[in-house]
């Protein structure tokens, strides 16, 4: 147990740290996180005008597609499994994941299947081209000969995904520190026992929808081919069943993350801790019962419209309770705008928003109006960019002194956040514009009277995808030349086991249990 | 909670890295195999991967025996195989639920059932809906893309009922059941004879119901015109018993294992968990033929 990191390339591929590994997530993210920044430049690109300048629109339809597979699977996910691989075990006071083994399969795993799903772009019929959703038949009948690599792609990153998570769970339910009952625990932590919990549960959902898209294209089955006696909708029944906890899967963690920020630069402990976790736990549940509101205008019995569309705004009521929480929390603190701290307040502020926009779209007869429309597009984006993306970033600041022993530049950072924050606003608040104009999704080309909105959007999406280089950047330059910051409670606010750990945190940590009080 | 104070955190494996890169040469090898017909590299990847779980399961298996694990890190392989079985759970619920959609939604409606009613009448107007459904609406519109089947798998009449290889396979499950709590009862009291005898017994069921349920297929391709392609029927009820009987091969297997173990004197009346996780197996994909018999075959 006392063996320090190997040597060479050997410490990152046969690794059973947990550090280790969750930094290999992080990167990995990283990494597909450009890439499929890469494929938003080119879609906004391709919109900055009307008519057809770059790209060919089968080639735009693989854009939309990579895009929201890459983002949703390979970034923003693994991401917050890096984040969890590393913070985990030092805010429970664990010597390490509790299946160090399968941790590295975990993330073994992902390498292969992106790059199973990117090399689809090369290949001939290209990429996927039927939307992140692959809804059947667009997937199944009309489908590429591609989608086969793309449906063994999602098998093996969804095995990758349900090892992670039943690590993170045996993790947390068996790997506590003496003294640190459930309701001590930090609330990442305890957003991440759920998530991980949600994604044991409806990963191998997608699992059976993709598995009976494989044997309609091949084997002549007809599940979703109604001349059989199956149905396309069941496809989006089944896809929206693993699909909406999937949503609070990317946004649960991030809840998490900001948390930990908020309370810290309020210098004030969190307010209301147990109402938090109860309304994680509430969100998670509702999560289960309110799939179909992505489907108002499939077609469902009147009955089934109105039971999803009040269940669905019943959501608002956990998340009302969170965000009420962060902004008392903030009240009366001696607050302060470090760079995790504006992140954190971003994520309220545009969250909420984007959680606004998603009541609208709860509404099933204002739906029928934004349905499938940029609308649509502009409200995941505050959620997922907005309230996932900018949760990371700010995590990342946060425990970047932790991880590193080095202090990034506060300023540079400050600069990274608002060109962040103003480009992300000029992307997507004028596609709420142009959808409830009446501009549709997943176009590549679109009528004149949308030109001026789409073009604004583009500039912003420009700006924020220059934010995430100067993003990379300032990591960069803290790992190689940041100021050295080695006090083990870099904030002073700051609370938490993992502030009792010498900064950086060594290989090995609480070998021996701490006693919680 | 935590009560140990020392935790077994492995040294490095190349184990991982290469069960990653099997499971990348199976994904590839699989989309090549239906793309273009080549099967080399999914072989290629399936032997990594048989090899890369022999080694690993052998590790932890000698890790045990060597008293490296602590009664914390074995909960924590508790945790791991219950929450593996969770999650198997919810990959069965999803050919269930398709079943249940199919049976009361899907079919009623294109039958004419339901608000749009009038619509669906333009399209296949001949159609009935009926479970098992022997006519498909692709046959009612005078179409062969989707032949249904001649016969179906349902409870065939109290009369021929001892004919019925779903009862059969039905008992013999369900006893297998049973003879693994045996084995499981025996264990605890150290009694490695019987323990031997019930697992053995075990095992033996589980290959019976293989066979039977080899016969019935092929009873089925050959004789009932019932096949993947024969319209929705055909497809719940391969897609559930195949699944299943995929299940029953691996939890057989396992079974088997554990019985080889038991032999070379791996367990102990206190030590004896990888008997355990595969009986928890074993019985979790009993309760989903219980399922599977109410809702494929006895409820149709």
């Amino acid at each position: 147990m006392a063996h320090g990191p190997a040597k060479g390339i050997g410490r990152w591929l046969f690794a059973t740290n947990h550090k280790d590994i969750g930094t290999m997530y992080l990167w990995f993210s990283f990494a597909m996180f450009l890439l499929g920044g890469a494929f938003a430049m080119i879609i906004r690109a391709e919109l900055f005008a009307p008519g057809m300048q770059l790209i060919k629109p089968e080639f735009f339809n693989q854009m939309t597609t990579m895009h929201g597979l890459i983002m949703v699977f390979g970034a923003i996910m693994p991401s917050f499994v890096g984040l969890a691989n590393w913070m985990v075990p030092l805010q429970i006071g664990a010597p390490d994941m509790a299946l160090p083994r399968m941790n590295n399969l975990s993330f073994w795993i992902l390498p292969f299947g992106f790059a199973l799903l990117a090399s689809t772009l090369f290949m001939e019929g290209g990429a996927p081209n039927f939307g992140w959703t692959f809804y059947a038949p667009l997937s199944t009948t009309y489908a590429p000969d591609t989608v086969n690599f793309f449906i063994f792609g999602v098998h093996i990153i969804g095995a990758s995904s349900i090892m992670g998570s039943i690590n993170i769970i045996a993790t947390i339910l068996n790997l506590r520190a003496p003294g640190m009952t459930m309701m001590k625990l930090p609330l990442f932590v305890w957003t991440w026992l759920i998530t991980a919990f949600l994604l044991v549960a409806v990963m191998p959902v997608l699992a059976g929808a993709v598995t009976m898209m494989l044997m309609d294209i091949n084997f002549g089955t007809s599940f979703f081919d109604a001349a059989g006696g199956g149905d396309p909708v069941l496809f989006q029944h089944i896809f929206w069943f693993f699909g909406h906890p999937e949503v609070y899967i990317i946004i649960l963690p991030a809840f998490g993350v900001i948390s930990e920020i908020i309370p810290t630069f309020s210098r004030k402990p969190l307010f209301g801790y147990s109402s938090m976790v109860y309304a994680t736990s509430a969100i998670a549940f509702l999560s289960f019962i309110v799939w179909a509101h992505h489907m108002f205008t499939t077609g469902m019995p009147i009955a089934g419209e109105l039971y999803f569309m009040y269940a669905t705004m019943l959501i608002a009521v956990p998340t009302g309770v969170k965000v009420f929480n962060w902004i008392t929390t903030m009240f009366r603190g001696s607050l302060t705008f470090e760079t995790p701290m504006l992140f954190a307040i971003a994520v309220v502020i545009l969250f909420t928003f984007g959680g606004f926009t998603g009541l609208m779209l709860a509404v099933a007869p204002a739906d029928i109006q934004y349905h499938d429309s940029y609308f649509v597009v502009g409200h995941f984006h505050y959620v997922m960019v907005a309230g996932a993306v900018f949760s990371m970033s700010g995590a990342v600041y946060y425990w970047l002194p932790k991880w590193t022993g080095k202090m990034y530049d506060e300023t540079m950072g400050k600069m990274q956040f608002w060109i962040a924050f103003v480009g992300f606003n000029i992307a997507f608040i004028p596609q709420h514009f142009l959808g409830l104009a009446g501009m549709p999704r997943r176009y590549a080309d679109y009528a004149l009277q949308f030109s001026d909105w789409n073009m604004v959007s583009s500039i912003g999406a420009f700006m924020y995808g220059a934010a995430q280089l100067m993003f990379l950047y300032n990591v960069i330059s803290t790992i190689v030349s940041g100021k050295p910051s080695t006090e083990e409670k870099t904030w002073e606010g700051a609370q938490g086991l993992e502030w009792t750990l010498p900064s950086p945190a060594p290989f090995h940590t609480f070998s021996t249990p701490p006693n919680v009080k | 909670m935590s009560t140990e104070s020392n935790y077994y955190v492995p040294e490095e494996s190349r184990l991982p890295v290469l069960g990653a890169l099997a499971l990348g040469l199976m994904a590839l090898g699989a989309g090549l195999l239906l793309n273009d017909g080549a099967s080399g590299i999914l072989w290629v990847g399936t032997a990594l991967l048989v090899a890369v779980m022999y080694i690993w399961f052998r590790t932890v298996i000698r890790e045990n025996i060597a008293g490296m694990n602590s009664d914390q890190l074995k909960r924590s392989y508790v945790w791991g195989m219950s929450w593996f079985i969770f999650s198997e759970v919810m990959f069965f619920a999803v050919f269930f639920g398709t079943l249940f959609y199919v049976r009361t939604l899907a079919l009623p409606w294109l039958g004419g059932e339901g608000d749009r009613s009038d619509m669906i009448h333009l399209v296949w107007p001949e159609f009935t809906a009926q479970w098992p459904l022997m006519e498909t609406p692709s046959q009612a519109a005078g179409s062969n893309e989707f032949i249904g089947p001649d016969h179906h798998m349902s409870f065939p009449g109290w009369d021929k009922m001892f004919h019925w290889l779903p009862l059969w396979n039905t008992i013999i499950l369900l006893t297998s059941s049973v003879t693994c709590h045996f084995a499981h009862h025996a264990m605890k009291h150290d009694d490695r004879k019987k323990f031997n005898i019930w697992l053995g017994v075990t095992v033996a069921l589980g290959i019976i119901f293989l066979f039977l349920q080899y016969e019935e297929y092929h009873e089925a391709y050959t004789e009932m015109g019932l096949t993947l392609e024969s319209g929705i029927y055909g497809s719940t009820f391969f897609m559930l018993t195949g699944f299943h009987g995929f299940h029953v091969t691996m939890g057989t297997f396992m079974l088997l294992i554990q019985w080889i173990r038991g032999l070379k004197g791996h367990f102990s009346s206190d030590d004896q968990f990888g008997f355990e996780a595969s009986s928890w197996y074993w019985h979790f994909v009993d309760v989903v033929w219980a399922g599977l018999f109410l809702f494929v075959y006895v409820l149709a």
